[in-house]
């Protein structure tokens, strides 16, 4: 440690932490541009200058320098004022004054600062430089004039993403900000570089000239396109939401965010269900809720329980799945299921569908073992940190599935499930690097499990993780990924066939006379036969509404205050930011209000109750937030048999990234993406340098 | 190799294909061999240089077309985008194709005062070129402002291609370039003929032998 004086106030910071970090730590601002806490340092932007005493005489860039025992530092001397209003002339030598029609106006750096450090005038008479934009893709909008070469968006491409596509070509005067050959950036992960742009250089192209941020109400949220169980804020003006940003949670997203996440949000305003349909006569037809609930509950009248089948789907939230629950119960149907891509789980035990070593975990691993997974498609803010890992160093990831472009080094163990037994033999090569591995993670996908032996292959990662003792008192190695926000919630409240009850496939061939889909869009939903009564309670006309008799529009993950569990069982509510559209409405409300139709009246009448309910179904809900990390001393493993495993190699899970659920699907922008990011022969060939 | 050698630089258009031929790869072994596995994208440098020349040598043309680049990063394993970086910071690659001789008139304060204004009017009658980084129609010539090429005492400097020519004024300019024109470029060096850098007129200094010390005078 360090003992650093800043501005008269002694902090103790560790050796080799900057005199920027120092500055922090002693609660003293320090204007930056290019200094960013989760990239390298450039020190290039000049804004962050300090006084060090008994130094040489200057200003010191403070976020490239280092501290030393006794150092005093300040940062509000004469010559550092004079030195940052140098600096910050210097840069709007060439910077446009078009803040008016910029839209990072009133979230801009360098427009705040110059608040600071700025002069009302110019000294500069002659004329400014002026640079091309560059095109992007569909997702970044560039003013590059604007770019006052940080470098931020360069180092985070390159460092976080893993996609190298960005870089800065020519110099001084000329140097531009670009990837030089016009492409669109490859990274699920670009959307973070119009955060990290301190200027209005990038920005979002969906968002451009929408609103000012003075104009939004801003709402904490979870993610739930995919599992991770990103925090974000929803920006909203009126019913609409205008954007999504990340929140800071170091646990689960750090302050990154998927692009899917971020700009599928237009999707949220197309195909909605704003009123309840009823088919007749073979076509859906405008209804009341009077009508629809009356047209279900004749439909159930004098039904078996064991001929009524509910499915939740991928975006759920666990109030409106318990509330399915309970209702089904009520009606005793068992036919419960909320894997609809048939994944294998195991609800045995908790920590056999998790992702038991923690999103945060990964960075203690020393060798991670991808078993029928793409976790940059599934998870692209978990790939982050799994790549962040091994930029540290001293970690070998090797992966069985398909060969694809992860953005670290891996090495490839082969494409189906014999390679894993393989693995437990120990031996040269990977398996000797699990084997002395300290904290071994075994991380298993859904396309590993959602496969006809899926169980086996549950049980056979089971055992190699027991083999090569990832399974310890003080590190549990062995993780579920999901790439479905509402499974881990939907197992944690037993969303799973009851005794004798059916499971997906089973309730798609005809044996129900009713069935109920809540959200449920990813099974094939044009394959029920005509015999079967749907009812579809949703928020999109996607694929399960197509196929719907009746139609009870719900509400999206933004009009809701939901509870979601992700992948590492990490329990986290989002809040409400806008109303639904219409006559839509929050999910539990509408099965409360079925279940009175029918006499069946669920027992809770608000959020409360039905939160207390949940937290009494599994003790796990009452525990928002925070993620304990277990160790695993019962090596029992999950029921499947090892030796069953296949010959067929893993397939993937998600296809493309950007169009995975009813809201993606609908929206315009992610159907850009597709387009131009995901065309089929860009997937088809992964970039050879990762390899 | 898309691009025939009889092409000119204002009608070459970029490749769309490159390989290393044999001679450039020997000189990639040696380069490569420098630096250890893991640190060979030190060679980006190195490896453009050769590329040039290869484009000099096979098309006429010396520049470094985008699809070299890339096989360079795939050669290196490194990003091409890091290569793109490097190439368009040095002006010595040229990420556009010039003519057979490229005139790069050094315009930096010593040559300047030299005269330099004179060396550029006088390339630009005789090539018929108006800007900087332009062409002449025959695609003999390319004219470039280069900073200083540390070569002040010689002041004004042209270099050609890889070749300074020195103490240069109008006249000698222009007998510089029509000699450029028939394909016979004359020795590099000062134009006046004098030795090196050494003053104009023969020695003025240390004329006679030094008298050794101790010898009593």
């Amino acid at each position: 440690m360090a003992k650093v004086t800043i501005d008269g106030i002694e902090v103790e910071v560790p050796n080799g932490s900057n005199v920027l970090q120092a500055c922090e730590a002693a609660g003293k601002e320090v204007p930056r541009f290019c200094y960013h806490e989760r990239l390298s340092v450039a020190g290039n932007c000049r804004m962050c200058l300090v006084e060090i005493e008994k130094a040489p005489p200057k200003p010191f860039a403070s976020c490239a320098y280092p501290v030393a025992d006794g150092m005093v530092v300040h940062t509000d001397s004469p010559m550092v004022r004079a030195a940052r209003r140098g600096v910050m002339e210097f840069l709007l030598i060439n910077h446009p004054l078009d803040c008016p029609i910029c839209d990072q106006g009133g979230e801009c750096d360098l427009q705040d600062q110059a608040m600071g450090y700025g002069s009302d005038h110019s000294r500069y008479e002659e004329n400014k430089r002026a640079v091309n934009d560059k095109d992007l893709g569909p997702l970044v909008k560039t003013v590059m004039t604007r770019c006052i070469h940080c470098t931020r968006c360069i180092r985070f491409i390159t460092e976080v993403a893993g996609v190298p596509d960005l870089g800065a070509t020519a110099r001084g005067e000329n140097m531009e900000v670009g990837t030089y050959v016009e492409k669109a950036l490859g990274s699920e992960l670009s959307g973070n570089i119009i955060d990290l742009c301190p200027v209005g250089a990038l920005t979002s192209k969906p968002y451009a000239f929408v609103a000012r941020p003075w104009e939004l109400t801003k709402t904490d949220s979870i993610d739930v396109l995919d599992a991770v169980g990103t925090n974000i804020r929803v920006d909203a003006r009126g019913p609409e939401v205008l954007r999504i940003l990340p929140r800071l949670n170091e646990d689960v997203n750090e302050e990154w965010l998927g692009d899917k996440s971020r700009f599928a949000l237009d999707g949220l305003k197309r195909r909605r269900l704003d009123r309840p349909w009823l088919r007749e006569n073979g076509k859906l037809r405008p209804a009341s809720w009077e009508e629809a609930f009356g047209a279900i509950a004749r439909r159930m009248h004098g039904v078996a329980g064991a001929k009524i089948g509910a499915i939740a789907g991928d975006l759920c939230d666990a109030e409106s799945m318990l509330a399915l629950k309970d209702l089904m119960g009520a009606l005793g149907s068992a036919n419960l299921d909320c894997r609809q891509d048939g994944a294998k789980l195991d609800i045995g035990r908790r920590d056999f569908y998790c992702f038991n070593s923690s999103i945060a975990g990964i960075e203690e691993a020393d060798a991670i073992l991808l078993i029928g997974t793409n976790p940059r498609r599934e998870a692209p803010v978990l790939n982050a940190r799994i790549r962040k890992r091994f930029l540290m160093g001293g970690l070998q990831v090797g992966v069985i599935g398909a060969p694809v472009d992860l953005t670290y080094k891996v090495a490839r163990l082969g494409e189906g499930p014999q390679a894993i037994a393989a693995l437990g033999q120990g031996g040269e090569g990977f398996a000797g690097v699990l084997a002395a591995a300290k904290k071994p993670m075994i991380i298993l996908g859904q396309a590993a499990l959602a496969r006809a032996d899926g169980a086996a292959v549950l049980a056979a990662a089971w055992q190699l993780a027991v083999s090569v003792g990832a399974l310890a008192s003080d590190w549990h190695g062995f993780n579920v990924l999901h790439h479905a926000a509402a499974r881990v919630g939907g197992l944690d409240l037993g969303f799973v066939p009851g005794p004798g009850g059916r499971d997906v496939a089973a309730m798609l061939d005809g044996s129900m006379e009713v069935l109920w889909l809540l959200g449920a869009d990813e099974i094939e939903a044009a394959r029920i036969p005509a015999s079967t009564f749907v009812v579809y309670q949703g928020h999109h006309g996607d694929r399960g509404a197509a196929r719907a008799d009746v139609i009870l529009p719900g509400a999206a993950y933004t009009e809701k205050n939901g509870t979601y569990v992700n992948t590492e069982g990490r329990v986290q509510r989002g809040f409400m930011a806008v109303f639904p559209p219409g006559e839509a409405r929050p999910d539990w409300k509408i099965l409360r209000a079925f279940s009175e139709v029918i006499g069946k009246t669920l027992p809770y009448d608000d959020l409360e109750a039905l939160r207390a309910r949940l937290a009494q179904v599994n003790p796990v809900f009452s525990r928002v937030g925070f993620l304990p990390r277990f160790g695993c001393s019962d090596h029992t493993g999950p029921r499947g048999d090892a030796g069953a495993v296949g010959a067929a190699a893993f397939g993937e899970a998600i296809g493309n990234y950007y169009q995975t659920d009813p809201i993606s699907r609908a929206s315009a922008t992610m159907a850009a993406c597709t387009q131009e990011i995901a065309s089929p022969a860009l997937l088809a060939q992964p970039r050879a340098a990762a390899e | 190799m898309s691009t025939a050698p009889s092409m000119t630089a204002s009608t070459m258009t970029e490749p769309t294909e490159f390989a290393f031929d044999a001679e450039s790869d020997a000189l990639i072994a040696k380069v490569l061999a420098r630096y250890p596995e893991s640190r060979k994208a030190s060679g980006t440098i190195p490896l453009l240089d050769i590329a040039q020349r290869q484009m000099k040598r096979t098309t006429g043309s010396a520049w470094v077309p985008r699809v070299a680049m890339d096989v360079i990063a795939n050669r290196l394993e490194i990003a091409p985008i890091r290569v793109y970086e490097v190439a368009t910071f040095y002006l010595m690659f040229n990420t556009k194709p010039v003519g057979t001789w490229h005139l790069q008139v050094c315009t930096t304060t010593p040559c300047w005062l030299r005269g330099s204004d004179e060396v550029t009017a006088a390339c630009r009658k005789f090539t018929g070129i108006k800007g900087w980084g332009e062409t002449s129609e025959d695609g003999q010539f390319t004219m470039t402002e280069v900073e200083c090429v540390g070569a002040c005492v010689n002041a004004p400097v042209l270099q050609v291609n890889d070749d300074f020519y020195e103490d240069l004024d109008a006249e000698r300019t222009v007998a510089l370039l029509e000699a450029l024109q028939r394909g016979a470029p004359p020795p590099a060096g000062s134009t006046t003929g004098r030795q090196t850098s050494a003053p104009e007129g023969g020695p003025m200094t240390l004329l006679e032998l030094p008298v050794p010390p101790g010898s009593g005078e």
